[in-house]
């Protein structure tokens, strides 16, 4: 499983430039290949703080705590990283925060893992049971508006928005170890 | 395991908030939340009523987003162990302005008094240092606030205090419950708009 050497989508480059645009300086993850590029460039970025999450719940009270001091934060996460987060997600209904995240999916397009399908298959349902409003990008073409809505979104009406990046933009996961 | 002496938790924290007015202060869930209320409302004040684990992980956020003002993080050890491993997401940050205070009782005080693990084996400072955060420290006597002071104040590095505080129930006093006033109050306080 080779991590690294392989072009950069332009999708994930989209991604990284809208947060830039959209004035985010955290960015908190629990990271997926999807996500490689974006916590990339977080890090080699100093205008935003890249924080490593131990498990995703932690990202959803950074945010709040972010918001709390005047900073907008994006968490990124895995599909299976919702099913973590769901006790959280109180904080935000309870204090009406603006959330944002981008959830990279698994379990629902030629996936190889049966351990992936569960949550995957749930993880919308799961987002909206907590009222999060979910949006969907599932071609190349279409991420950069759909992520920029999704910003807008939270941080322009206070909105708390889940953008899934569907698992075909991300394709097949090569499993053979070399 | 357990010390021989134990601090009184609403006089430590009334000593520690009077000393430090501009610090920014994130309560965890439940007697935490009623020191700090109890020790004076202060705008600067962002009470937790629940999200239990979550009251580091929003301190950091915080701290990392309001670098010039101390951030104090005083919650209790039920809390913070639920949310352990953000001490290893605070330890790879370590903002130079975050405190993490923890009135450690050894018990789940708001459900009936169980026993938690840091009365049944769990060293909070020796995990906090292990996640990275090496001014980690104990106390058992309430002199010791001046040492957790001395800290927010030089704001020179991320703090873990685990502080030994009996375990009594003191009179419930009870912080405003609204969160989006808590949070809209928080936020005029620094000069931030509404969206």
């Amino acid at each position: 499983m080779t991590a690294s050497a392989k072009p950069v989508p332009d999708w994930q480059k989209d991604i990284f430039r809208v947060l830039k645009e959209g004035g985010i300086h955290q960015i908190a993850y629990v990271p997926d290949a999807g996500h490689a590029h974006v916590i990339r460039s977080a890090i080699a970025d100093p205008a935003i703080q890249d924080v490593v999450l131990t498990t995703e719940e932690e990202g959803v009270a950074l945010s709040c705590g972010a918001w709390l001091g005047g900073q907008r934060c994006a968490v990124l996460m895995q599909s299976s990283g919702v099913g973590n987060c769901v006790n959280m997600f109180s904080l935000l209904q309870a204090a009406d925060f603006p959330f944002f995240t981008l959830v990279t999916m698994r379990g629902e397009y030629a996936e190889f893992n049966p351990w992936q399908g569960p949550m995957g298959k749930k993880t919308q349902a799961a987002l909206e049971l907590m009222g999060i409003h979910v949006l969907r990008a599932s071609e190349p073409a279409e991420v950069a508006e759909i992520v920029s809505a999704g910003l807008d979104a939270a941080f322009e009406a206070g909105e708390k928005v889940a953008v899934l990046l569907s698992q075909s933009l991300i394709g097949r996961k090569k499993w053979e170890r070399h | 395991m357990t010390p021989p002496q134990r601090i009184d938790r609403r006089a430590f924290v009334a000593r520690l908030l009077a000393a430090v007015p501009d610090a920014l202060v994130v309560t965890g869930l439940g007697s935490a939340s009623y020191d700090v209320f109890a020790a004076g409302d202060r705008d600067g004040n962002y009470y937790l009523w629940g999200a239990m684990g979550g009251a580091a992980s929003l301190g950091l956020g915080l701290a990392l987003a309001q670098p010039d003002r101390p951030v104090v993080v005083i919650t209790g050890d039920g809390e913070q162990l639920m949310g352990i491993g953000s001490l290893a997401t605070v330890g790879v940050k370590q903002p130079r302005n975050l405190t993490l205070v923890v009135l450690d009782n050894g018990h789940f005080g708001e459900t009936g008094m169980q026993q938690s693990h840091s009365s049944l084996g769990t060293d909070l400072v020796a995990v906090a240092r292990g996640f990275g955060i090496p001014d980690a420290l104990s106390m058992d006597h309430i002199d010791g606030c001046d040492d957790v002071v001395q800290r927010i104040r030089a704001g020179a590095g991320t703090a873990f205090v685990q502080v030994f505080i009996e375990a009594s129930e003191p009179p419930r006093a009870l912080p405003p419950r609204d969160g989006p006033f808590i949070k809209n109050r928080f936020r005029a306080a620094l000069g931030l708009q509404p969206f």
